[in-house]
């Protein structure tokens, strides 16, 4: 593993007599004799040095504080300032920028805790339109350097870029240093890239040298690099894992890599299994571009918990339209209609119904969301409830979207003015019509 | 209690019950058979508390009185007795246990309370009339396979029967339908039958009549009221709730200009169809039926697997037409036909299709297409 961008180097990288070099800063790639650790051409110090350098190619790009950043770009006022992107009267923190960060403030913390342990911090509301935008103007660079981009969200993705050497006129690592200059030339933000020779690997290597890092793992150090993580490091491992591990006494991915595979999917199972394999550093998944939707939803958080029906269905009406439309727009429509409640102390509920034919008219997720509040809220009676979401899942071509229905004789016509309703939105806008409900 | 049964008319009427009572119970007293034996009979009840079936048997009744015990383990115990022997039920009084004794074999079960048994409310029941039970067998028989399971929309997870009156002719109609097709069947009005509410009957009841019914000879007698009906024959008497719900307008739906007839020979119909679904998918069952003068082409096309095509001759004198439907919908229909001739009136690919039953004008089926 090599960190670089001022981290002190690693003791194995210096004595790395013949070891493959990229400059980050003008690309020149070399092999570095000597303990010299700058740049041959321009003598910058951030040199990636690495063994396997020129042999690695899966790639984890991951933006460094990505909706602050977007903020300090468009504003140079905020650049020396703590930013804070979350929004509302409570809510939590959503992203905040690295001098907050410096004050103990970080993601899906409590607003009012974030405003406690750093008073001077400017808090941004998201703008997530805008964020979503940057991010797909990200994606395009990246699809430039290969197809093969599988994003996870809006602000990060796998990139397997093994076989461009010729296409590119050098190995992974080198498009991968041009294609982060570029990003931050042309976007104005910085990312942090990881690169290794599968997903988990490079996942965790993004996430080493954070912000503006480049770190490698090769597979030589594969082993005894993850041996030191604790458990909790191998993706799907959450905490009652942990914990079920812990009990057997075990807490370091090194201690599963001395217990046999066989033994370990004696003990827990598939799982079992994963552990083996990831615990050694082996994960073949494959990286998928655009990975295709299994479901499709909205929610929101409320400003007040809530827990009366009449307030719920208020906004279970203005998500079922937001669902439908997106359901529209992706030209898929849904099988299965999925209500998600989360109550005041954080549990998550949620309840679904299949329908008999796949839908995407706002009025009958709506409709169908209804009925499973009702009886969400009549199963637990006094419960408060701070979010609310509403979807549909086991997706199909949006052209078998509402067929007619020998059962309910109106519904093409609610079909036929809910499209005369959607029309009117693309030509006059949002607010150009609504239900009476939603007002 | 005390009372000596004959093994054969025991295990008759328990299967008979035992059928209404649920795997799984969380109300014990549920998973339960009611005897009660009284004046030379012995009168088995079950229920689910949405349905309950009583059954009488005859038997010599040495001391009156009841008992509950476990309604499958008790048939299961009788079942596996030998054939043409005897029965010794008898309420050991202290331990409020079952005996059952047969020859040498001999049991002892648990049994809760008769008091706990719950009894379902006795309604008056302001109509009454009777039909026989192969009227009643076929107006099941044709319409139970397009009930539907939708949650949402309860009221269509049943039977919906209703007294009406039609060209002058009187009648007593079923019909069910799931959204993509439905069964519309019905009899001469019985007499009685005309102040009928209009009811729908639950999908669990339609199944164990239509079970009973397998056994029964002669008349069913029906007493309705707006949320119970309740079947009488041989010595079985079933009520049920009904389903509270309104059930749509399905005359809206069907078609009555569908100009385009299609006559197929139901058999050769429904096996081409079987045929060409062999390589369908789980979840596309479409078949897509081509229709030329005197000739129906059947064909699915499944990307993960190939392509099917199968042509049978049949009458056919409208424009050439393309239309898919679901293939299993097609065979539920044309396997319960009497008739061997199966008319389709059809409009176009999108419309809904009507299915007749060669000259019984009395059986009506309505399917929507599917996109292909």
């Amino acid at each position: 593993m090599t960190g670089s961008a001022g981290s002190s180097p690693k003791p194995d990288t210096e004595r790395a007599a013949a070891a493959h070099s990229v400059c980050r800063d003008c690309g020149t790639r070399s092999e570095v004799l000597t303990d010299s650790r700058r740049c041959r051409v321009c003598k910058s110090p951030r040199l990636i040095i690495h063994d396997e350098l020129f042999q690695l190619g899966v790639a984890h790009i991951d933006c460094d504080a990505f909706y602050a950043a977007i903020e300090k770009r468009d504003n140079p006022d905020l650049q020396d300032k703590p930013v804070i992107i979350g929004g509302g009267r409570r809510g939590v923190v959503s992203t905040c920028c690295y001098i907050a960060r410096i004050k103990g403030v970080h993601s899906a913390m409590p607003m009012f805790q974030a405003k406690k342990l750093c008073p001077e911090a400017v808090i941004v509301r998201p703008d997530m339109e805008k964020y979503q935008k940057v991010g797909y103007q990200i994606r395009d660079m990246m699809r430039a350097y290969t197809p093969l981009v599988e994003p996870l969200s809006i602000d990060e993705a796998f990139l397997d870029l093994r076989g461009t050497e010729r296409l590119h006129g050098g190995p992974p690592a080198q498009s991968l240093v041009e294609l982060v200059k570029r990003i931050e030339k042309d976007i104005g933000i910085t990312v942090s890239v990881g690169l290794s020779h599968n997903k988990f690997l490079a996942k965790l290597a993004s996430d080493l040298d954070k912000p503006r890092g480049f770190s490698v793992i090769g597979e030589a150090e594969t082993v005894s690099f993850l041996a030191d993580l604790p458990v909790g490091a191998i993706y799907g491992i959450g905490k009652s894992m942990q914990k079920k591990l812990a009990r057997d006494g075990i807490r370091s991915i090194g201690q599963l890599q001395k217990i046999d595979e066989r033994d370990l999917v004696a003990r827990y199972d598939s799982i079992g299994l994963r552990l083996a394999r990831l615990s050694r550093g082996q994960d073949k998944r494959k990286i998928v571009p655009q990975s295709v939707a299994k479901s499709i939803s909205s929610e929101t958080t409320f400003n007040e918990d809530l827990d009366t029906l009449a307030a719920l269905e208020k906004h279970l009406w203005a998500l079922s339209e937001r669902t439908a439309d997106r359901c529209k727009r992706k030209n898929m429509a849904g099988t299965t209609i999925i209500l998600k409640v989360k109550t005041s102390n954080f549990t998550t509920l949620t309840r679904n119904r299949a329908l008999a034919d796949p839908t995407q008219l706002a009025d009958t997720i709506f409709s169908v969301g209804k009925i499973l509040l009702a009886q969400l809220l009549s199963d637990k009676p006094g419960t408060k409830y701070r979010l609310i979401g509403i979807g549909v899942s086991g997706l199909v071509d949006g052209a078998h979207a509402d067929p007619p229905d020998l059962a309910d004789p109106d519904k093409t016509r609610r079909k036929a003015a809910e499209k005369a309703m959607d029309d009117l939105r693309d030509k006059f806008g949002r607010s150009a019509i609504k239900k009476g409900r939603s007002l | 209690m005390k009372t000596t049964i004959e093994r054969s008319a025991f295990l008759k009427a328990l299967n008979h019950v035992q059928s209404v009572v649920e795997r799984r119970n969380t109300i014990p007293i549920l998973s339960n058979v009611l005897l009660e034996a009284d004046n030379g009979v012995v009168t088995l009840t079950a229920t689910d508390l949405e349905i309950e079936v009583r059954e009488r048997v005859e038997a010599e009744i040495a001391q009156a009185g009841a008992i509950t015990a476990p309604a499958h383990m008790l048939y299961d115990i009788v079942r596996k007795l030998p054939d043409g022997g005897q029965i010794e039920l008898a309420k050991d009084e202290n331990a409020e246990r079952l005996t059952l004794v047969s020859g040498k074999s001999s049991f002892l079960l648990q049994t809760l309370p008769r008091e706990d048994f719950p009894a379902m409310a006795r309604d008056e029941m302001p109509v009454a009339f009777a039909l026989s039970g192969t009227d009643l067998r076929r107006l099941i028989e044709k319409t139970r396979f397009a009930i539907s399971v939708e949650e949402t929309r309860y009221y269509l997870n049943g039977i919906y029967l209703h007294a009406l009156e039609e060209d002058g002719a009187a009648l007593l109609r079923a019909v069910a339908t799931d959204g993509h097709r439905l069964a519309r069947v019905q009899i001469t009005q019985p007499v009685g039958a005309a102040d009928m509410p209009a009811i729908i009957i639950p999908r669990k009841t339609v199944s164990e009549v239509q079970k009973l019914l397998e056994e029964a000879e002669g008349e069913v007698s029906v007493q309705v009221s707006d949320t119970k009906i309740n079947f009488a024959f041989d010595n079985i008497v079933l009520t049920s709730k009904l389903i509270d719900g309104k059930f749509p307008d399905y005359t809206r739906v069907i078609p009555v200009d569908n100009d385009k007839v299609l006559g197929v020979d139901a058999k050769t119909f429904a096996q081409s169809v079987d045929r060409v679904s062999a390589i369908s998918s789980e979840k596309s069952r479409a078949v897509k039926l081509s229709l030329d003068t005197d000739s129906l082409g059947l064909s699915v096309s499944n990307p993960d697997s190939g392509n099917a095509s199968d042509e049978i001759s049949v009458s056919y004198q409208a424009e050439p037409l393309e239309i898919g439907f679901n293939a299993r919908y097609l065979m539920d229909i044309t396997s319960q036909l009497d008739g061997d001739m199966a008319t389709f009136e059809l409009s176009n690919s999108g419309a809904p299709t009507i299915v007749r039953d060669g000259e019984d004008t009395h059986a009506l089926y309505v399917l929507m297409p599917m996109r292909v």
